[in-house]
């Protein structure tokens, strides 16, 4: 298909040719079993002679790096922290799903599939996501076996508990810190293969370029963030695993450091970008309380099971939430959703706190938060028990507010939280560029528009432990009898002196602001009008005024000091750069996906009762993108989504 | 605690600046007004956007999540590792535990083992070698049986969460008068040790682990300021669990136990 559909709105964008996913064919339950053994098998004496790199070390990286060093490949695994450990899924606080039904409680294979395509607003891939269904129990295996410290029943068996967007409790967690417990389970089978010599590991290493050689990745270079040494690493094959792109609004929860750069500078080398415009709000952050702010700081939607939200039923109402009687209270939520509930999707939740403080019904010293109520789960369970489930949240909330949630009801309010876009893969997890891979949520196939919770470690896992190890083979078995490519090429040469060059130009500009001062700005825009509703007016808005504002963070930004030691201002400023780049790809996605679906909510497409609208008819498909170079519009393909075993229909949570 | 009411305070800050682990280094004084909303990484954050404004190249220090868990942050605070407020990783500090008029002292992690690579940023590394020498569980991915092939007793499996909990930050380290790494040593020892999953390896891991340790740190004397710095409050009782599975790890017939 090489025609945009009548349809579309007129804008400069070019449209490519309609993509393969390349979904083998068959009966969705045995897909994945067949193509396995389809795939071709590289034995296991020839697999040593195969290097693999992997970049990032968080769930997807790690696992992926350390099942690929067991197997026998010989892998490099790169990260900018000082240890793996760091790596930003350790702060993920609720859990992971699997479709274990040890609760009895109808779960299977097929419902958390069935419920994953339709949380993700029929917008993601099926074949992909039934497959991740089905390696979901084998991820709670595998964690359990190393050692992970899943929360337990007193008969010494694994505990459950539900989460938004499902009926049934699938959802295994380690106390409020299931990430970080599943991280640290990765970071030790990858510290295994560290020690066993399959895996060499370099830390304080951050990735800037991907190198391309007749079509194929055959490499990166490397900055080690200590000496400012810029190196080459060839390899048969290169694992993109450096997670999402939330920072571009510079407030979120992903940690500081968290950035789009490997993903995009993969896309500056051909790699398609898929879907930027599905993002993620998460409903249960702490507000913003000043302009110093940093940061956002999650709370667990777990605390949606037992916590209560709320408004006052009157505008601009100053009263606190104590003086404010049960009658003059809406718990919107439950009244306009009473199925669900609390536990509505992720962008419902969030939507919903967004109108109604818009109607200035928001509580708090600025208006900007919603309350989340624990009191009458006090009154029913007892503070003890409360306190076991979510102490530690509730000691965090306090630690940064100086407000006691046992005792009054926490403020919340949603922000940007997982990125559902990144670069496009096929079934075997590949970009466009052979060779070249994107793991866990650096790429975008199995959310869809929206993530449901406790799903994005199970991804992670999947693509790392399960999925990854076995297609990588069927690529690499082709390359047998051929070397890497050697780093004194001069594809690798040239593409050092490229980072060196850019390196020095940042170090050169001298001008009048911090790099933070610039990513704020850029993050102001990217929030007000491509964040939790997005309009025509506003998207074109964002589209004049991000390469007005990049044009003076390319010319008037300070990085000062050298570039041959720890310089951080000049790490940030290559990945601030990279960012200003994206925001204007989303908002072009934004404004081309002319539907809401999701966490993309277009004003113009909503329901008489305000919720998402889908334009199936006309965006049942992926946008990944081209780069065509600094500039220049860059190509929209589709791959069209065909939904032939979960039917297509309005979402409903009421 | 306070009661929520943020204000606006000034403080004088005392920083430790040093150009590379080789130099030498010292303290630079500034003054901070800042609100007690604001965390202290936000008020250093603060100072570095001053320092890049005059043209002063801005204070190294490490952070990434600022929400307590990853393990990236750390400094000494007035002398304490992560600063005054107990169970508090630096990140999760907040201005509202100091005063109006306060000086601050902001230092590097002082360690024999965490050489200063600059101003508070130090080197963690040894850290991993002692983790990579066996703090794990030997099972390849696909090897596992069914999750609840094999329960864990509540107890057990909440002791071992308990020890499971360290965020591998290095405070235990830094706030011991020996640099000694045993509360961070003995947290993975008992982690593991404590589940049946970790029975198998159990004594060589102990012995390759303690033995890997002692390459990097000093030796503990039980003053128990580790634990009394550690965010995420980690007993000493894991060092006592450590100090009685190395002994008879050593004592043990190790060969007839199969393991070598």
């Amino acid at each position: 298909m090489n025609e945009m559909n009548a349809s579309m709105p007129e804008t400069p964008t070019t449209a490519g040719p309609t993509l393969d996913g390349r979904v083998p064919d068959g009966d969705i339950a045995t897909k994945w079993e067949n193509h396995k053994f389809s795939m071709k098998l590289v034995n296991p004496n020839n697999k040593r002679k195969f290097e693999v790199i992997v970049v990032g070390t968080g769930l997807a990286g790690a696992s992926a790096a350390a099942s690929l060093g067991e197997l026998g490949y010989r892998v490099k695994a790169f990260t900018y922290h000082d240890s793996p450990r760091r790596a930003h899924s350790i702060a993920a606080q609720g859990g992971i799903n699997g479709a274990k039904n040890y609760t009895n409680d109808g779960d299977s294979v097929h419902r958390l599939f069935y419920d994953t395509v339709k949380g993700g607003d029929y917008r993601s891939r099926e074949a992909n996501v039934h497959r991740l269904a089905e390696v979901s129990v084998n991820i709670i295996d595998q964690a359990t076996a190393q050692g992970v410290p899943f929360a337990r029943d007193y008969g010494g068996l694994l505990d459950n508990r539900s989460f938004g967007g499902a009926q049934v409790s699938r959802t295994f967690y380690a106390r409020g810190q299931t990430g970080q417990q599943l991280l640290v389970g990765a970071y030790s089978a990858l510290m295994r293969q560290v020690g066993a010599g399959s895996v060499e590991l370099h830390t304080r290493s951050e990735m800037l370029k991907v190198v391309v050689k007749d079509g194929r990745a055959c490499g990166i270079i490397v900055r080690d963030l200590l000496s400012g040494e810029v190196t080459s690493h060839s390899a048969h094959a290169v694992v993109l695993a450096t997670g999402g792109y939330g920072n571009v609004y510079f407030l979120s929860t992903n940690a500081m450091m968290c950035n789009v750069t490997a993903a995009w500078r993969a896309h500056r080398e051909g790699a398609f970008f898929a879907n930027p415009c599905f993002t993620q709000i998460h409903p249960t952050c702490i507000p913003v309380s000043d302009d110093f702010q940093s940061k956002l700081t999650l709370m667990s939607e777990s605390l949606r099971n037992d916590g209560r939200i709320w408004v006052p039923e009157g505008f601009d109402d100053n009263r606190s939430a104590a003086e404010i009687p049960e009658a003059e209270r809406d718990y919107y939520l439950e009244r306009k959703y009473p199925a669900f509930g609390n536990l509505v999707p992720r962008d419902v939740a969030s939507r919903n706190a967004k109108t109604v403080c818009d109607e200035s019904r928001g509580v708090g010293p600025l208006k900007n938060g919603v309350y989340l109520d624990f009191a009458a789960a006090i009154a029913r369970d007892g503070a003890e028990a409360i306190s076991a489930k979510y102490g530690n949240l509730f000691d965090m909330y306090q630690r940064i507010t100086g407000e006691n949630p046992y005792e009054q009801p926490m403020r919340i309010y949603p922000a940007i939280h997982y990125t559902m876009g990144g670069l496009w893969v096929d079934y075997n997890l590949m970009t466009t560029i052979p060779s070249l891979y994107a793991i866990g949520e650096a790429n975008f196939s199995d959310h869809g528009a929206n993530r449901l919770g406790a799903s994005a470690l199970m991804q992670g896992l999947a693509d790392g432990y399960f999925v990854l190890p076995y297609t990588i083979g069927d690529n690499l078995a082709d390359m047998l009898g051929q070397q890497a490519v050697p780093t004194d090429d001069p594809v690798f040469t040239n593409a050092v002196a490229d980072v060196q060059n850019e390196q020095q130009r940042w170090l050169s500009i001298n001008g009048t602001h911090s790099v933070d001062y610039y990513h704020r700005e850029l993050g102001r825009i990217v929030w007000d009008y491509i964040g939790m509703a997005r309009s025509k007016v506003g998207l074109e808005k964002a589209l004049s005024e991000i390469p007005t504002l990049r044009e003076e963070f390319q010319t008037n930004v300070r990085v000062l000091g050298s570039a041959k030691t720890l310089n951080q201002s000049l790490e940030k400023a290559g990945r601030v750069a990279d960012f200003f780049e994206l925001a204007e790809l989303m908002a072009r996605d934004a404004l081309e996906r002319e539907e809401s679906a999701g966490g993309h909510f277009r004003e113009e497409h909503q329901t008489d009762d305000g919720e998402a609208q889908r334009d199936d008819e006309n965006f049942s498909h992926v946008a990944a993108w081209e780069w065509n170079g600094v500039g220049t519009a860059q190509t929209r393909h589709r791959e069209e989504l065909t939904f032939e075993n979960v039917a297509l229909s309005q979402r409903s949570y009421k | 605690m306070s009661s929520g009411h943020s204000e606006t305070i000034n403080v004088t800050l005392k920083v430790w600046r040093q150009e590379g682990p080789n130099e030498n280094g010292g303290f630079e004084v500034h003054q901070q007004t800042i609100s007690t909303d604001a965390s202290f990484l936000e008020m250093l954050d603060q100072l570095n956007e001053q320092l890049n404004e005059v043209g002063t190249e801005p204070l190294a220090f490490e952070s990434d999540c600022r929400e307590g868990i990853c393990g990236t942050c750390g400094v000494m605070i007035n002398g304490r590792a992560h600063g005054p407020q107990t169970a508090t990783a630096t990140c999760q500090l907040h201005m509202r535990e100091f005063h109006d008029g306060d000086e601050i002292v902001v230092e590097p992690f002082r360690a024999a083992g965490f050489p200063v690579i600059r101003d508070l940023a130090v080197d963690r590394s040894p850290l991993d070698r002692i983790i990579e020498s066996g703090g794990y569980i030997s099972v390849n991915t696909g090897a596992a049986s069914d999750a609840n092939l094999t329960p864990v007793p509540k107890a057990a499996a909440d002791m071992a969460f308990d020890a499971a909990a360290c965020i591998g930050c290095g405070a235990c380290v830094a706030a011991c008068p020996n640099s000694a790494a045993q509360l961070f040593t003995s947290a993975k020892i008992g982690h593991l040790g404590l589940l049946p999953q970790g029975q198998a390896e159990r004594w060589s891991r102990t012995e390759n682990m303690v033995e890997t340790m002692e390459e990097f740190f000093g030796s503990c004397t039980n003053h128990g300021e580790c634990s009394a710095a550690c965010p995420k409050e980690i007993s000493l009782d894991f060092i006592a669990f450590m100090n009685r599975d190395y002994v008879k790890a050593k004592i043990k017939n190790r060969a007839l136990a199969g393991q070598h």
